[in-house]
């Protein structure tokens, strides 16, 4: 398919970087050539030079024959004039990201009607609503959900002295009575998708799928449920701080957010006024433990700094905070953070990464079903994906799961059918109309749920 | 430094010319020459077997590579080719000293033409077809067609790519560098086969017709006659004149054509100049020449042919230029410095940089009249940033400095100045053929060993253009720090 990405920042390097990896023919569009030169060493891709909104430089980039494409520069004005004038030229699907808060209320729908956008992208508030999802349930390191929020998908790492020490997984299902599936298991730098003689230890970094009670009470039983963050501090007034505090004070939390600039705090404090703003360096520690950081029961941090982020996260840990989420932008930071002891992160560019790979799957692939939602999760090892599936298709539909042929590292975890969640055993079945979550080890590239079959 | 992708491309480019080994396979069985048919499978079975066998040991790992690996797998595996190349020569007995092989064989491969053999027509069939088609293999280069066969996991093959096509700046045409290569070796191997129809309809048999295609696809100008092309009709001069200059042009312009983008194609400034050098070349040799010729119709066809056949550093001859006048003569060597277009299969320094050497040097000169003066040179109707004037001078400088050396280290040789300069500037630039002794009717087969070595070796750093065998041979490539 032929993507042409606009803007090579953090995001459209992302972006560019999954999907070169997933095949696609992809033009990077940026006005510094020394970018592009970057970008075309490392991936396999053609640049071009030049302003994403000048009719020649699109020609060039063959926007006339681009399926896609996708415009992520700095400036949300740029790219939805981009993206206007790239329909306009031929481009089948445009994708704009604009995240002024200001666009992102009842007027969006209205531009993108009018501008002709497939797709509006807003990384932060993605963000902001993965971290919200987290925020209620701490226990988890990462939580995806699928369609009408009946599945979901929960990271957990499992603690040193923790009760699944030395279980296999059948003997799991049966010590617990439980609807929940481990199907992934990350143990140092192996992944696993895991049969049912697979045996659990401490320190591993397990998938957990079910309906989102099922997974509650799963995690009451190996005494792992933490409860709903009813306090978080948040630290830095970023964009995604400000949607994440919105969502967090709308659900009645107490929010406290610190920033050390005197205008930003001022607006956080003029547009949400259920949070309470506090001016001040969060790299203070007395500032932090002054403003109660001891007695909270979430830390976020959402600076622009990673290693900030990071530094900030490890002190609040030893503060003993039960839930410590930091922000980072640069992937390659995320292990060495992750050995410094600290579990959960947030990356919008990795978020966005995703939704565009999902996307362009769909668009490439309708042959009997659809991918709707796709995650990646284990540090990208794994890739969670949702089917709806639209018509018959033979070896698949109408069969038994234990005598259907499915390649190995696939794992079906569950089928939603209407309002009901099946956890699926061998004698289910797959019909039309059915959602479908498959998960699918590395080296799989699944576009059609048919791909499942040996 | 990661060796293990050095290896496996050198594996899978031994394995590749082990398999284009049974082209002249086939050509030999056909003319019934069972030895050297053997010879030749024997020695693309072993290559083929050790080839893969490299592949396999180290298919797993690290699959990152920089621009230094490029220019390290490119140069390596050029020389190897070169070495494996010469086996069935020395095997079939149609050469046999190890050092003509080589240098034959890098001849063929660089595209140069210039040969050590005294007889061409004596040489078995198979041979004869393998020197040409290395020809064809050198055009576009094995590293070119490795990517197009075999898919790049890490998208990092760019910087081999850019070590091996020739021109200022290489860029690929579409997304994909596998896809580039495919569109380049398809818009090779569809001019190669009009070539090869255009001679069977003037009447040449098909081993000839193939041969004279891959010599002129490649350019690089081996025959199987004595006389080369001056032994056909002047319709055949002509078919061979039009095509060379073919293969002379950026194939990404055949590219452009290709996707309807005419005003874009014909609007290249570089093939502007291309022709416009080719035009008064050929004007003033005509003139030039018209009183040794005879009559005009001759005079033109000889000028055109020699014109395109030394501008696109083919070599091929349909007379002997030796005995033209000082200043055609004059010309034909400027030819040979200047080359063909940046991106096509021709060697010399490229029509591209000559002419961004002569516009930075206008407006050096522009400047220092007017100190305060900002100008930019503008290239293809794009203003040019210094980094890559500064990179087109500093080749030319390495360029002349390399050129220098080659005439410093075969002027041992018992040769006049004539030939010596000749025999360089015609091994450097892949042309072929020079003046005096290594003239269109001579040969290279009595320099000594070594000058055949050094020979050898500027031909490959004009083929690769300088960098990568510079680079690979330089010890801060290979140290640590």
């Amino acid at each position: 398919m032929n993507i042409i990405i606009c803007g090579c920042g953090k995001i459209g390097a992302a972006l560019i970087d999954a999907l070169a990896a997933e095949g696609h023919n992809v033009t990077a569009l940026d006005n510094d050539p020394a970018v592009l030169t970057e970008m075309t060493n490392v991936h396999d891709v053609i640049g071009v030079c030049g302003n994403g909104a000048d009719c020649e430089t699109l020609e060039e980039t063959g926007v006339r024959q681009a399926e896609l494409f996708v415009a992520v520069t700095g400036s949300d004005e740029l790219n939805m004039l981009a993206c206007f004038l790239a329909k306009r030229m031929g481009a089948l699907h445009t994708i704009a990201r604009i995240r002024n808060p200001e666009y992102n209320d009842s007027s969006l729908d209205f531009m993108k009607r009018e501008l002709g956008l497939s797709m509006a992208i807003n990384p932060e508030l993605l963000a902001a609503r993965e971290l919200f999802d987290v925020l209620r349930m701490p226990s988890a390191a990462k939580i995806e959900t699928f369609s009408g929020r009946t599945f979901e998908i929960a990271e957990l790492r499992l603690k040193d002295d923790s009760v699944l020490d030395g279980l296999t997984l059948r003997d799991l299902r049966n010590t617990y009575k439980t609807q929940v599936l481990v199907c992934t298991v990350q143990r140092g730098e192996d992944v696993f998708i895991p049969s049912g003689d697979f045996v659990l230890k401490s320190g591993d970094r397990i998938g957990i799928t079910s309906s989102p009670a099922e997974i509650v009470k799963f995690m009451r039983q190996i005494g792992l449920l933490q409860k709903k963050a009813r306090s978080v501090m948040l630290l830095g007034g970023s964009r995604t701080a400000y949607y994440l505090a919105k969502m967090l004070v709308s659900s009645g939390a107490d929010v406290k957010i610190i920033e050390r600039d005197m205008a930003v705090a001022q607006l956080f404090s003029d547009e949400i006024p259920g949070a309470s703003v506090v001016l001040g360096d969060g790299a203070q520690q007395e500032l932090l433990l002054e403003e109660g950081i001891r007695d909270t029961d979430a830390f976020v941090s959402l600076t622009g700094m990673d290693e900030e982020n990071i530094l900030i996260s490890i002190y609040a840990s030893s503060q003993n905070v039960p839930k410590v989420i930091s922000k980072i932008n640069r992937d390659e930071l995320m292990p060495m953070a992750e050995k410094l002891g600290l579990d959960t992160f947030i990356s919008p560019r990795r978020i966005i990464a995703d939704v565009l790979v999902q996307y362009a799957r769909a668009l490439e692939n309708s042959r009997g079903s659809q991918v709707e939602t796709m995650y990646k999760l284990m540090d990208g090892c794994v890739e969670a994906l949702e089917f709806r599936v639209t018509q018959e298709a033979a070896g698949l539909t109408g069969v038994e799961l234990r005598s259907m042929k499915r390649k190995p590292q696939i794992l079906i975890a569950g089928i939603i059918r209407g309002r009901r969640t099946i956890v699926p055993g061998g004698e289910d079945v797959i019909h039309v109309g059915d959602r479908v979550i498959v998960l699918a080890g590395a080296g799989h590239r699944l576009g059609d749920l048919s791909d499942i079959l040996a | 430094m990661n060796w293990k992708m050095i290896l496996k491309n050198l594996g899978m480019i031994v394995t590749i010319e082990g398999g284009l080994m049974l082209l002249p396979t086939v050509c030999a069985l056909c003319y019934r020459e069972w030895f050297v048919a053997l010879m030749f499978l024997a020695t693309a079975a072993v290559a083929a077997a050790a080839g893969t066998t490299v592949v396999l040991l180290t298919r797993k790992g690290d699959d990152v590579i920089f621009a230094k690996e490029g220019f390290v797998i490119t140069a390596l595996a050029w020389v190897l080719m070169g070495v494996i190349g010469a086996v069935p020569f020395l095997l079939t007995g149609d050469i046999t000293s190890p050092a003509d092989a080589f240098f034959e064989t890098v001849s063929g491969l660089t595209t140069t033409g210039a040969s050590i053999l005294r007889d061409v027509t004596a040489m078995s069939r198979g041979c004869q077809f393998w020197r040409s088609f290395t020809h064809w293999i050198g055009g576009m280069g094995v590293l070119v067609l490795m990517m197009a066969l075999v898919s790049d996991a890490s998208g990092r093959s760019i910087h081999i790519m850019r070590a091996e096509m020739p021109g200022p700046v290489v860029d690929k045409i579409v997304p994909r560098v596998r896809d580039t290569a495919k569109i380049l070796y398809l818009i090779y191997i569809a001019l190669t086969a009009a070539e090869t129809v255009f001679l069977l309809a003037g009447g040449m048999n098909l081993f000839e017709s193939l041969i004279h295609s891959f010599g002129t696809a490649g350019t690089g100008g081996f025959s199987v006659r004595s006389e080369s092309i001056g032994a056909y009709s002047p319709y055949i001069v002509w078919v061979v004149t039009v095509f060379m200059l073919l293969f002379g042009v950026n194939f990404n312009l055949y590219f452009l054509l290709l996707i309807k983008k005419f005003r874009a194609a014909f609007g290249s400034e570089e093939l502007k100049v291309y022709f416009g050098i080719v035009g008064v070349s050929v004007a003033v040799i005509t003139a030039n020449t018209l009183k040794i010729a005879g009559n005009f119709s001759d005079a033109l066809r000889n000028a055109a042919f020699q014109v395109a056949s030394i501008a696109t550093t083919t070599g091929y001859a349909t007379t002997d230029f030796n005995l033209w006048p000082g200043l055609s003569k004059m010309i034909l060597l400027l030819l040979m410095f200047v080359g063909g277009c940046a991106g096509s299969t021709a060697g010399g320094l490229k029509v591209a940089r000559v002419a961004i050497l002569v516009k930075s040097a206008r407006r050096e000169l522009a400047k220092l009249l007017h100190p305060r003066s900002v100008s930019s040179v503008r290239f293809e109707k794009k203003p040019l940033g210094d980094p890559v004037r500064f990179s087109v001078t500093n080749y030319f400088a390495l360029y002349a400095l390399l050129l220098a050396g080659t005439l410093v280290l075969i002027a041992g040789e018992p040769f006049d100045l004539e030939t010596n300069i000749s025999a360089a500037v015609a091994c450097f630039n892949n042309v072929g053929p020079g003046f005096s002794a290594v003239g269109p009717m001579g040969n290279y087969a009595d320099y000594g060993v070594f000058a055949k070595i050094v020979l050898s070796a500027a031909m490959l750093l004009g083929r690769l253009e300088i960098y990568p065998l510079v680079l690979t041979f330089m010890p801060s490539t290979w140290t640590k720090k």
